[in-house]
């Protein structure tokens, strides 16, 4: 079992940064790169580890999202609950989304449109149900505290968001180093003879979708907190779903550190490109795209694979 | 452990793979299904493996019937089985492929690394322990596969062609750890293109033509027989040896 040392440290250099910088600007940057990096973790453990390619993991940061904010404005609970809650929902739509694809042995293009489904649908049931405020979506009240998971300085956020990230790193560094690891890079490279060495491949990927589902859900419930408004293409929409893949590739699929570089470089990129552009909207997304299509071109493995030589042919070879 | 296969019939649409094929291996033993291409070997493979359903027969294992029960639990049960067409984890070391398989019976990851280690060292790929799986030879890539099934400690092995494309040097390193996993009261069953490696380790031979079985017994009395030369070298073959005498100086 590889140490979980390098995790330890990244936590402890991250910690100070707010008192480090009094920039806002930096600091909200930084939070949206903690935010996203543990969005593409969610993917990771999905995609990367299990090689199963979501591409609609809106439907896990959106039920978390609405979650707490439901619990919170419609039953009246406090915000820890509706973590809590968002969790367990996302769990759930993660179990449901998960039963529905593997138990049909779908996979690969299938699975991606399946799980799109996924999102979509909830994307036109939060649009019209009354629970979720339909178009209008929900506002949740500011009122700093704690207790309400809600922050009056951009520090709270960072370090919300940064122990959501420690904990996004630790689940993936303790699935890669045990025995569904194990099994779930198997599925990944050749799920026949994965279940010919006895691993039981819906079972495995069910375990690897409810973790995957569960942290985007916790995603979810962080940006309800920090924005305090959710519509239903927030959250549920494509875009999200997008971020939630983009990061991964770029960085790394399978690794455990991909995804926290893939979302730092794109969100410097997007900084960057706003600065030359004037803020032209959209222009970011040019960006994004042209470097995801040199990375996939150039280093299949994302930019995490940069150091480390590999065989040309590891992923030619299938018989 | 016993493996008892009766009346087993696979149809793909109007084609018929397999016609009412029965053989039993019994515990201990190392039995072979020889055949010319295309005979059905490996869709029999496929139907004891639980890669596939037969349209009609019973598979019986240890006494059980499992007939139809999908290959992760046959594993689990000790019935395991490996490919013609090798399905290397390309991505994962070679270690890393064969603790997969370690994992069935075994939870802790350095155990299982463990154990990776000490059946790699029996097929003779210790050396490449490290490397990706990808980077191996053919050679190498059949010994993973025979690593991998072993390393789920199973109690019958189903070992499909695990010698085709070795030279013979290679074939002479495989025979001896397919003849020790009988000591180890592994029940083997193999399907074999090299015939004199075949001749050389079963107890038993089953030969299957077209989807049916033509003859059976000890691999000496198998090669004589004119149903199987006929398969091999075309009807009315084993007259012409005969009249020309070629089987006198024996098989």
């Amino acid at each position: 079992m590889r140490p979980l040392a390098p995790i330890g440290l990244f936590a402890l250099l991250a910690l100070p940064l707010p008192w480090l910088t009094g920039s806002g600007t930096v600091l909200n940057l930084a939070t949206m790169v903690l935010m996203l990096a543990t969005l593409g973790q969610a993917w990771n453990l999905l995609g990367g580890m299990a090689g199963q390619f979501s591409f609609g993991h809106a439907a896990f940061f959106g039920t978390g999202a609405y979650a707490t904010a439901i619990v919170q404005i419609r039953l009246g609970l406090d915000a820890w609950t509706g973590f809590a809650a968002a969790v367990v929902a996302a769990v759930a739509m993660g179990a449901l989304v998960g039963f529905a694809s593997f138990r049909f042995r779908l996979r690969g293009s299938y699975f991606a449109l399946v799980t799109l489904a996924f999102a979509e649908v909830a994307r036109i049931l939060a649009n019209s149900l009354e629970v979720t405020g339909a178009g209008v979506g929900l506002l949740l009240p500011l009122a700093p505290g704690l207790d309400r998971l809600q922050f009056a300085d951009k520090a709270g956020y960072y370090w919300f968001a940064l122990v959501l990230c420690t904990a996004g790193l630790l689940i993936a560094a303790r699935i890669r180093d045990t025995r569904l690891g194990a099994r779930l890079a198997a599925v990944r490279e050749n799920e026949e003879a994965a279940r010919a060495l006895g691993v039981v491949a819906f079972a495995v990927k069910m375990q690897a979708i409810v973790w995957s589902a569960g942290l985007a859900g916790a995603v979810g419930a962080f940006y309800t907190q920090l924005f305090l408004y959710l519509d239903p293409h927030i959250a549920f929409g494509p875009q999200v779903s997008v971020e939630a893949l983009l990061g991964p590739i770029v960085g790394g699929t399978g690794s455990i550190w991909g995804p926290l570089l893939g979302a730092a470089v794109l969100q410097l990129l997007g900084e960057v490109t706003r600065a030359l552009t004037g803020g032209v909207t959209g222009a970011n997304l040019v960006a994004y795209g042209i470097v995801l299509v040199l990375i996939v071109r150039f280093f299949p493995d994302g930019m995490i694979g940069l150091g480390r030589p590999r065989a040309l042919d590891a992923r030619g070879v299938s018989g | 452990m016993r493996l008892e296969v009766e009346g087993i019939t696979v149809r793909f649409g109007g084609l018929t793979a397999l016609a009412d094929v029965a053989l039993t291996v019994e515990p201990g033993e190392i039995a072979a299904v020889i055949g010319p291409n295309g005979a059905g070997k490996t869709t029999l493979f496929a139907v004891i493996s639980g890669f596939l359903r037969p349209q009609a027969g019973r598979v019986r294992f240890a006494g059980q019937d499992v007939t139809g029960m999908p290959p992760e639990r046959l594993c689990a049960l000790g019935l395991v089985r490996t490919f013609q067409v090798t399905r290397p984890f390309a991505g994962l070391t070679v270690r890393e492929n064969i603790a997969v398989a370690a994992h069935l019976r075994h939870r802790s990851r350095s155990e299982a690394l463990a154990l990776a280690g000490r059946v790699a060292e029996r097929v003779h790929l210790a050396d490449r322990l490290d490397r990706p799986a990808a980077e191996l030879t053919l050679a190498g890539r059949k010994r993973l596969e025979l690593a991998r099934a072993l390393a789920t400690e199973p109690r019958l092995l189903l070992l499909d062609e695990v010698l085709a494309g070795l030279n013979p040097a290679e074939i002479a390193e495989m025979e001896p750890v397919i003849r020790g996993l009988r000591e180890d009261g592994i029940t083997v069953l193999l399907i074999e293109h090299v015939m004199q490696a075949v001749m050389r380790l079963s107890d038993r031979v089953w030969v299957l033509v077209g989807g049916r079985i033509v003859a059976s017994g000890p691999p000496a009395a198998v090669v004589r027989d004119p149903a199987v030369i006929e398969a091999y070298l075309g009807p009315g073959a084993a007259e012409r040896l005969e009249r020309e005498g070629a089987l006198a100086g024996g098989a």
